[in-house]
């Protein structure tokens, strides 16, 4: 069958239209960072003795993750290095990202940097920050007499 | 149209086994000589979670994430923790039983070749 050039990118233009409807925050997110470059989804969760971080970096290489503690402050940064195997190959669709991003998380309470832990599984990383003995919550025993 | 095109969800109302909630995996779609590479990004599913099923011209690949064991109380959020899915109708030349696929942190590569009778070939003349 001949390919009529424009017909493509009219069917693109319409599945577009058709997922805006179907998942606006998906898509303004998608939007969003055409505009401001890659941020990767990132959940914080808190347990009496942990921060811990979750990070989606599907298809990166562990040596070019990066992670740092500074004052309170977790920073994770990378780069996700384009393929050139398919440099010469027509392209039909472009929706994941390359590139580097970069992102900050300021940690409520302080916490012990020798013994943060990180692990890359499954395109998504873990970081499992302790907090100090000070941060952390305390019971205190009234004895009643 | 020679190309993989993205074929329209159904409604969940109209198929019930097809949970609501699912996410759209990002995709790339590249056409080399031999057939096409389609990399779907599906971050937190193993090989394990992967289930690819070929129906007549039409392909789906659905990442079921593994249960996450949540530490504590969720103070921020911006993931959309649910299992992925997308469907995409195949090129007629795609030999269908020569699919393979591939996971590699959190990306599936499928690599769809061209059955031999499409492929431009050279004729010997004698």
């Amino acid at each position: 069958m001949a390919t009529w050039p424009g017909f493509g990118r009219l069917t693109d233009l319409r599945d577009e239209i058709d997922r805006l409807f179907e998942s606006p925050l998906a898509e303004l997110a998608r939007t969003s960072q055409i505009l401001s470059g890659w941020t990767p989804a990132l959940d914080l969760y808190e347990d009496k003795e942990n921060f811990v971080v979750k990070v989606e970096l599907p298809g990166m290489k562990r040596e070019d993750i990066e992670v740092s503690l500074h004052e309170g402050s977790l920073s994770l940064s990378g780069e996700r290095k384009s393929e050139e195997k398919y440099a010469d190959a027509e392209v039909y669709r472009t929706e994941r990202f390359f590139g580097r991003f970069q992102r900050t998380v300021t940690l409520p309470t302080p916490v012990a940097a020798e013994k943060v832990k990180a692990a890359y599984k499954d395109g998504v990383l873990t970081i499992t920050l302790p907090k100090t003995e000070e941060a952390k919550p305390k019971q205190i025993e009234v004895n009643v007499s | 149209m020679n190309t993989t095109v993205q074929k329209k969800e159904a409604r969940p109302t109209q198929n019930p086994a097809v949970p609501s909630d699912y996410v759209l995996p990002n995709v790339n779609i590249f056409e080399t000589k031999d057939g096409y590479v389609l990399e779907a990004e599906m971050p937190g599913v193993s090989k394990d979670g992967l289930e690819i099923t070929l129906e007549g011209n039409e392909i789906a690949i659905i990442g079921h994430r593994q249960t996450e064991t949540v530490p504590g109380e969720l103070l921020f959020r911006e993931r959309h923790v649910a299992d992925y899915r997308r469907v995409f109708e195949l090129d007629p030349a795609i030999d269908t039983t020569k699919v393979s696929a591939k996971m590699d942190q959190g990306v599936l590569t499928l690599t769809l070749p061209k059955s031999e009778r499409v492929k431009p070939r050279k004729i010997a003349v004698d």
